[in-house]
């Protein structure tokens, strides 16, 4: 029985100093990203637009079509379910909003930040890992070139521009298709919905979707480098670093969004 | 010897985990001299490697190139001492997403403020120098793992370095292709008069090469000195090494019964 006990406090014990360990290194990292991003490009010490620009086309363009056509399908989702309940209570003149203030400030930030995690995060995770395993990022270094500044920098600043222009591209279209599904299943005109729906969204909808979205990307892009950077192991361990790479994001992604979503309930 | 070392590591201590690599390393390295680190798989030879080129940072010591402690000096000044120095790494590193060409001229690129059109010539300089002249286009996956060697040696040499280091050139490599290897980087030694730290366990790479030995064992260094010096070594060690003679494997049997029964040995 005692045995179990300590064996249980044990395991507890290790995860909460590995969980610990782990943090530690995400905030150096985090410290020498911001360092290297806002900081040394004054000092002379050059920034790197380049890799930056490869790095949006890779995030924000490549990923445009999936983004919208899944944003399309949710907007035509939360069409459908609001009209459902609306209907019983003759008010389906709501659908416009509840679809309008749903997707802005909800689903549009976390579904993009869900595919994107997905498609990118894991991406980064398996390029660096894949640069680490084959000494690249230990010959970046010892050419008195910072890994930081080549590899991390690039992808996080990428990612905090790409991620909520996908977002209000991703709102727009799920938009789209609640108007699209009301105008064919609803008794509406399209002038009212239309005017319904400018009317239910205040700027600060908006905000409060983009400033969540502008945090999920410093979460995907940063967890993604850092399960990169620290893969040990070949191929193997490229692999399972992706995984949890994947896993972590989408928590922290959601954990955040928690956190936000509350503030936001609290103070508007 | 009169000269200043190039390189000196002082009472360095490198640990993993628990475990300890290098039990207090000293080794002091002669500008234009090559030296060869030379030791069974394990005993600390790539750590050591790791350690000079500041890839890892020492429990404890320190390594000094060019007088300068590569660990407490400000990035400036370590990315001015990083500019003067290549490294061949064993699995040549090359950066995959890029052609050959590029890698070469990668360097060049990040450390230079030279036009695009010089670098382009002295891209394909290096690229003749180590035999790939033509190959500047192709991706590093579609080269053989010897022209790899050689492309990863015409990055290193790209900024003209003044120290070269070689982690196990002729690796994985056939025989006629690491002596091709091994004569390239005597030809660059004596051509542009490089200083060259070579770790290996190939003892034909280390009599090509290698003006000094350094026998590495057990995360110590045995023995430094030149290859005749070696040799005539009574050290059981050493003279078992240069012999090729493997270990005597003496089985206690109590040990190995508690080995394989788990009991506390």
């Amino acid at each position: 029985m005692s045995k179990t006990a300590t064996k249980i406090f044990g395991q507890v014990g290790r995860r909460g100093l590995e969980l610990a360990g782990q943090s530690r290194e995400v905030g150096r990292l985090a410290r020498e990203t911001f360092y290297w991003m806002l900081i040394a490009p004054f000092r002379g010490k050059g920034f790197k637009w380049k890799y930056v620009v490869e790095q949006m086309v890779k995030i924000g363009y490549e990923s445009l079509p999936i983004v919208s056509l899944i944003a399309f399908f949710v907007g035509l989702i939360i069409a459908m379910q609001s009209a459902y309940q609306l209907k019983a209570f003759g008010a389906t003149i709501y659908t416009a909003n509840l679809t309008a203030v749903s997707i802005i400030r909800e689903l549009g930030p976390l579904l993009t930040a869900i595919i994107i995690t997905g498609r990118n995060g894991s991406a980064i995770t398996a390029e660096i890992g894949t640069m680490r395993v084959s000494e690249e990022i230990d010959a970046l270094a010892t050419m008195g070139l910072n890994p930081v500044k080549f590899l991390v920098v690039p992808r996080v600043l990428a990612m905090m521009i790409m991620l909520p222009c996908l977002t209000v591209i991703a709102d727009l279209v799920g938009i789209f298709g609640g108007y699209l599904i009301s105008m064919l299943t609803l008794d509406l005109t399209s002038v009212r919905y239309v005017d319904q729906t400018i009317s239910a969204l205040t700027f600060k909808d908006l905000f409060s979707g983009l400033t969540k979205s502008g945090f999920f990307a410093l979460i995907i892009a940063g967890i993604g480098c850092h399960q990169g950077l620290i893969v040990r192991g070949g191929a193997e361990g490229v692999g399972k670093a992706t995984t949890r790479s994947v896993v972590v994001s989408i928590f922290l992604i959601i954990a955040a969004d928690v956190l936000f979503t509350t503030l936001f309930y609290a103070s508007f | 010897m009169a000269r200043e070392p190039i390189i000196q590591v002082k009472n360095l201590v490198a640990t993993y985990g628990s475990r300890t690599v290098l039990k207090g390393v000293d080794l002091e390295v002669y500008p234009g001299e090559s030296l060869a680190i030379l030791g069974r798989s394990g005993c600390g030879k790539s750590t050591l490697l790791r350690h000079m080129i500041g890839l890892s940072r020492p429990a404890e010591g320190e390594v000094l190139i060019k007088g300068q402690d590569i660990n407490r000096i400000s990035e400036d000044a370590r990315v001015a001492i990083f500019r003067k120095i290549g490294m061949l790494f064993q699995s040549a590193a090359l950066f995959n997403s890029m052609t050959v060409g590029d890698n070469v001229a990668f360097p060049l690129r990040e450390h230079t403020g030279l036009e695009e059109s010089t670098i382009q010539i002295m891209m394909k300089m290096k690229l003749d120098l180590v035999g790939l002249s033509g190959f500047d286009r192709f991706k590093p996956a579609q080269l053989s793992g010897g022209m790899k060697k050689r492309a990863g040696l015409a990055r290193a040499i790209a900024m003209d370095p003044e120290i070269l280091f070689c982690d196990e050139p002729s690796a994985g490599l056939d025989p006629v292709v690491a002596a091709g290897l091994d004569n390239l980087i005597l030809r660059l030694k004596s051509a542009f008069k490089m200083t060259i730290v070579i770790v290996t366990h190939e003892m034909e790479s280390v009599f090509t090469i290698a003006d000094r030995i350094a026998m590495m064992h057990e995360g110590v260094i045995r023995a430094i000195g030149t290859r005749d010096e070696l040799k005539q070594s009574e050290d059981p060690v050493i003279r078992q090494f240069f012999n090729r003679e493997a270990d005597d494997e003496e089985i206690d049997r109590d040990q190995y019964l508690n080995t394989i029964t788990g009991a506390g040995g």
